[in-house]
């Protein structure tokens, strides 16, 4: 059905194409390439070279972006520098993109802009595009021909001018264990018109804990099909028409492509501007959002997903390479001991060195650099000139230009280690910790800031950090030699970075070393947990009033969590029956909030019952009273007003038992008023029949074998019980 | 010469799709506008020809064209230069008898006497070949041509060899545009009326000879491979079924089934190395043992532009292009096979995707190439008409000056 519309509108396209192709012709296609990605994840690396410059399997990343806008047939490039605009300006001027015929690279810079949203505006400004362009950040690989892509979206822009974006997305199946992509991003719900690709809902910070995404009503009002997607990549390739730039200064508030623009323009249905995908299928794409994937997108690299974009073909800047056999690429130059075993997909630089005995594999060695003999090198990135001496260890690192080790120095998994640093000997630096020259910026930021700190970092202060860094590097260097000695082994050289972002437990998400196993069963423990809970739900909620008690297995399971858990239900409970007693709410109202406590904490009705007499008796203990015969009262009639209460979650003699035990809890600690008035208020509870014989001839015999300071209270109602033994006796 | 760098840079960049003739173009205007010195004028050309090449194979070692047709090129300067020195040694013969009156001039004579005997010696010394024998004509016919007085007669010379080189050169890419058709001349000596022809992928080379002999009236019938994973060979269906063939589509893996029903095996060849071994689309060799099994002639048709000077062995060969996995398998079915950020870190799918495959000279019956039919054996000999020895690594100067 899909294919005959398309076909229909290919033929109704042929025949207006006849006057467009030229025109199409005339336009050349232009480019904005972010050069910046406002964010501050690839700290501290970025704060001494932007991302865009850093090496990918040693070809900086914008090299990949300008060869494919390039080969995709992009005619005029403008390169916005922002970070470190000065070294970007340097880099392109001196590489081969400046006399590129057919090709323009254009750079624009600007020093106080925060976001891509800025750029835009400032873009717009300068009234530079012309016609439809694509919009891209300078951290993207794909080897996608946008041939297609660009014909459905100016066919589409022809039959409606609100069609302004052209979104490139990617079929990845996300993990379902960790919920993120297998780039490290988050998983990102979509929904999609499956007839138009229209795209109608963007979530990519959907609430886990919820466990819910919230479509709108509408949606399926006014399309009578959706597609909801979780296993879409964004590409972060967008063709736009002109009115996208305008858009952004229309509404200065956008920040960020997709959380404020993209979202904003698809729940904002006034101006009527949609969105429309475009699926690639063979060809690759994706953007370098973070460590892990810098370390994926590497690893598709060499296993050759980006072809033509591979270290052995030529396309810009990168040295000779040959493949050879198990995916392993050698520059020229490299002297290599006969001893060392070098592994499968594994790249090596130009001129390195590799002592003997040294392994190597799944790992990237940038050039010039000198390896020592018995080295251990896994799954780690090691940039150009890097000096590791005899007897190191390095496991899913990325070390960067300049890095000195020290003899036997080891680095953990997620370990990054800026320009320079140097690793004193026999120093092992502790898992997924950051080592910079520069020491770590104060969390000086505004609220502002911090907020913005995942989408638009600030700029501001990179660059202000960035001029005191140079002026002061060689001092800081031998300072923080002096300073930091014990920090880094001898000889070492740098700051260990604190983990403050996102904070430690959720770094193993983003870093360069795969996820650590036990983290992965924890994970599918806690999603196995889940389930389980969602079913027991349905199964309580099914039953509805009535309660089920055979969770009782899953106590033991989690002791820490359930013993605060309790603590906090206690306190619920309490709350929401004082909140009862004050506002006379119905026996019956109050049975259904303690329920929904107690599904939500998941606790038995033996808790609740707990819980629930708990209550009773502190409110009994609070009322004013003079004597302890007036108390007796008071309790008396608090029992007798409540009784409907806690009997509903008296369903069996457990639960009852369970009473007499905190009761006896009560008197023994918290509320040590009672304490002689135990027998007489179980007598009480005995007339109400909230407490069977049963219960309490068990509870007597349960404490028959314990200490003599438990056997208080028994010694003290021994009559009771007597009195009690002998009815059941004249019964039988 | 900042033209023909700039010429250079735009060649590499789309040196993707190149073919041998835009090799041969683009140093045809390396060769026209390289200043060329009075003396070792054939050095100068040389050199430069050889800077340039050297360019152009390193950017994609795998397109052995490229390399073949820089050799060419420096054979016929090669050759030029043997010819115009052959000539003046006959004019030298002359100005001896008549006595010259300038020292100078004398003494450019003989240096450069000594070098025209020298090369002379070489020359004969030369085997001569098939080719060298038939193409004697030119040499004796470019003697007339060389006017004989002094300063003149220099600057002519070099003009002359530069116009010659040209000249040659023109003719190369001659040869390389009209190899499809003089290969397919040959058609009708092949195919035989009710045969069966099985052939592999694409290749415009075969598709151009079954046209040939279909227009000759053979009526025979064609079964293709598809050639998986870029299954050109469906294509290639629909061309033959446009030209009115009877054609049946196969897939790769059926052809040892089929096989015994064919009469002969016609492909097309990336590269015919110097041993007679045939670089080829992947799956050709499975192709050659079935027909080898079978004992159904395997032919193989390459315009003379493909024979590679080197041997299969040789470490400046790349025999192979890995392609990109995404021919193979979609990315998104398989995402989750390649997530390498749990576990070891490492993927378990590896996906391979060469391009090409080697097909030994034994399993070769035959080779078609522009100057006709030839065995495998017979290829050294080929190469040796095509290419001088001095050529054989172009590379060699940059390894040293590292």
């Amino acid at each position: 059905m899909g294919a005959q519309k398309k076909r229909a509108a290919a033929a109704a396209a042929a025949a207006r194409v006849s006057e467009d192709p030229d025109d199409l012709a005339r336009q050349p296609l232009q480019a904005i390439l972010l050069a910046d990605s406002f964010t501050t994840k690839f700290r501290p690396i970025t704060l001494e070279r932007p991302k865009v410059l850093l090496p990918l399997v040693n070809v900086p990343m914008i090299n990949y972006t300008l060869a494919w806008l390039e080969a995709a047939g992009v005619a005029e490039v403008f390169v916005f520098c922002c970070a470190h605009s000065k070294q970007v300006i340097d880099y392109l001027e001196n590489s081969e993109w400046f006399s590129q015929p057919n090709f323009t690279v254009k750079t624009i810079e600007s020093h106080n802009i925060i976001s891509a949203g800025d750029a835009l505006r400032l873009i717009y400004e300068q009234n530079v595009i012309h016609g439809d362009f694509v919009l891209i950040s300078g951290d993207t690989v794909s080897n996608m021909s946008l041939t297609q892509a660009l014909q459905e979206h100016k066919e589409r822009k022809k039959k409606d001018n609100n069609a302004v974006m052209t979104m490139i997305i990617k079929k990845s199946k996300p993990s379902p264990i960790t919920r993120q992509s297998r780039l490290g991003t988050d998983e990102l719900f979509m929904a999609i018109d499956p007839n138009t690709k229209q795209l109608l809902y963007y979530e990519d910070k959907a609430d886990h804990s919820k466990g819910t995404i919230c479509l709108d009503k509408m949606l399926l009002a006014e399309n009578p099909s959706i597609s909801l997607h979780n296993d879409k990549q964004d590409c972060y390739i967008d063709i736009c028409s002109p009115e996208v730039l305008s858009l952004f200064t229309d509404n200065f508030d956008y920040q960020h492509l997709r959380r404020h623009f993209v979202k904003g323009l698809l729940l904002d249905d006034i101006m009527g501007y949609k969105i429309f995908t475009h699926e690639i299928h063979s060809s690759y794409a994706a953007r370098i959002d973070n460590y892990r994937s810098y370390d994926i997108v590497s690893k598709d690299i060499i296993q050759r997903w980006t072809y033509p974009y591979v270290p052995d073909v030529k396309f810009c800047g990168n040295r000779a390479t040959k493949l050879e056999r198990r995916g392993m690429y050698r520059a020229l130059e490299i002297e290599q001991s006969r001893s060392a075993q070098v592994g499968s997909f594994t790249v090596i630089g130009y001129g390195t060195k590799i002592g003997s005995n040294s392994k190597i594999s799944d790992s990237v060695i940038g050039e010039g650099c000198t390896i020592g003999s018995n080295v251990l090198i896994e799954g780690s990135y090691i940039w150009d000139n890097v000096i590791i001496e005899d007897g190191c260890e390095l496991r899913h690192v990325i070390v960067c230009d300049g890095v000195i080790m020290k003899a036997g120095a080891v680095l953990k998994p997620g370990v990054v280690l800026s320009f320079k640093v140097v690793i004193g000997e026999r120093f092992v630096v502790p898992a997924y910790s950051k080592v910079s020259l520069l020491q770590q910026p104060t969390v000086h930021d505004s609220d502002e800031e911090l907020e913005y700190a995942d989408n638009s970092s600030g700029t501001v202060e990179f660059s202000s950090i960035q001029g005191t860094a140079d002026q002061s590097n060689g001092e800081m260097t031998s300072e923080s030699s002096e300073a930091h000695k014990p920090k880094l082994g001898t000889g070492g050289v740098g700051y260990i970075w604190s983990i403050c972002e996102g904070g430690q437990e959720e770094e193993w998400r983003h870093s360069v070393a795969p996820i650590p196993e036990d983290k992965l069963t924890e994970l599918s423990e806690a999603m196995d947990d889940d389930q389980e809970l969602v079913t027991q739900d349905r199964t309580a909620l099914s039953t509805s009033g009535e309660l089920i008690s055979d969770s009782n297995a899953s106590e033991g399971d989690d002791n820490e969590d359930s013993k605060d858990d309790s603590v906090y239900f206690e306190k619920e409970v309490e709350a929401t029956f004082l909140r009862a007693v004050e506002e006379n709410v119905k026996v019956d109202h109050v049975i259904l909030e303690v329920n929904s406590l107690r599904l939500s904490y998941n606790m038995t009705s033996a808790d609740c019952a707990g819980a629930v007499f708990y209550s009773m008796m502190k409110l009994a203990i609070k009322t004013p009273h003079s004597s302890a015969s007036e108390l007796q009262q008071n309790t008396a009639n608090i029992i007798t007003t409540w009784q409907k209460l806690l009997k509903s979650y008296l369903l069996e003699i457990d639960e009852e038992i369970e009473i007499i035990l905190k009761f006896e809890e009560m008197c023994l600690e918290s509320a040590k008023e009672f304490s002689p008035l135990f027998a007489r208020i179980l007598h009480i509870l005995y007339d109400k029949d909230i407490l069977q014989e049963d219960a309490i001839l068990r509870w007597a015999d349960e404490k028959e074998g314990a200490d003599e300071s438990d056997k208080v209270f028994v010694r003290q109602s021994e009559k009771f019980i007597q009195w009690l033994r002998e009815a059941s006796e004249e019964e039988d | 010469m900042p033209d023909t760098q700039a010429l250079v840079m735009t060649f590499l960049t789309s040196l993707k799709n190149a073919t041998a003739r835009q090799t041969a173009e683009l140093l045809r205007s390396v060769i026209s506008q390289q200043r060329v010195p009075y003396t070792n004028q054939a050095g100068a050309l040389i050199d430069a020809v050889k800077a340039v090449g050297e360019q152009l194979i390193a950017a994609n070692p795998v397109e052995l064209a490229v390399g073949n047709i820089v050799r060419r090129v420096l054979h016929i300067i090669r050759e030029e230069d043997l010819s115009l020195t052959t000539a003046a040694i006959g004019e030298l013969n002359l100005s001896a008898v008549s006595d010259d009156e300038n020292d100078d001039d004398r003494d450019g004579n003989t240096t450069l006497s000594a070098a025209a005997v020298a090369a002379a010696a070489r020359s004969t010394l030369r085997p001569p070949s098939l080719q060298t024998l038939l193409e004697d004509t030119p040499v004796s016919a470019a003697v007339p041509q060389t006017s004989s007085s002094g300063a003149a007669d220099k600057s002519s010379r070099s003009r002359k060899l530069k116009h010659d080189v040209i000249e040659a050169v023109n003719e190369l890419i001659q040869d390389i545009v009209t190899c499809h058709e003089q290969i397919a001349e040959q058609a009708v000596e092949h195919i035989h009326q009710n045969e069966v022809i099985l052939t592999l992928g694409s290749s415009r080379t075969v598709s151009e000879f079954l046209f040939a002999a279909k227009e000759k009236k053979r009526s025979f019938r064609v079964f293709v491979a598809e050639g998986a994973p870029r299954y050109q060979g469906h294509l290639l269906a629909k061309e033959l079924v446009a030209r009115g063939l009877q054609t049946t589509l196969i897939t790769d893996s059926a052809v040892f089934a089929m096989i015994s029903r064919v009469n002969m095996v016609i492909v097309g060849a990336h590269a015919v190395m110097a041993n007679g071994g045939v670089i080829a689309p992947v799956g050709m060799n499975l192709v050659a043992l079935a027909a080898q099994k079978h004992a159904v002639p395997f032919v193989v048709l390459a315009g003379s532009h493909k024979l590679c000077p080197l041997y299969p062995h040789n470490p400046e060969v790349l025999l192979n292009e890995l392609r990109s996995p995404s021919e193979l398998l979609d990315f998104g079915e398989f995402s989750d096979c390649m997530d390498f950020g749990s576990g070891s870190g490492s993927p378990l799918l590896h996906v391979v995707n060469p391009a090409f495959d080697y097909v030994p000279p034994k399993l070769v019956s035959l080779f078609i190439t522009d100057a006709g039919g030839h065995n495998p054996s017979y290829m050294y000999r080929l190469i040796a008409d095509y290419y001088s020895a001095d050529d054989l690594v172009v590379q060699r100067r940059a390894i040293a000056g590292n």
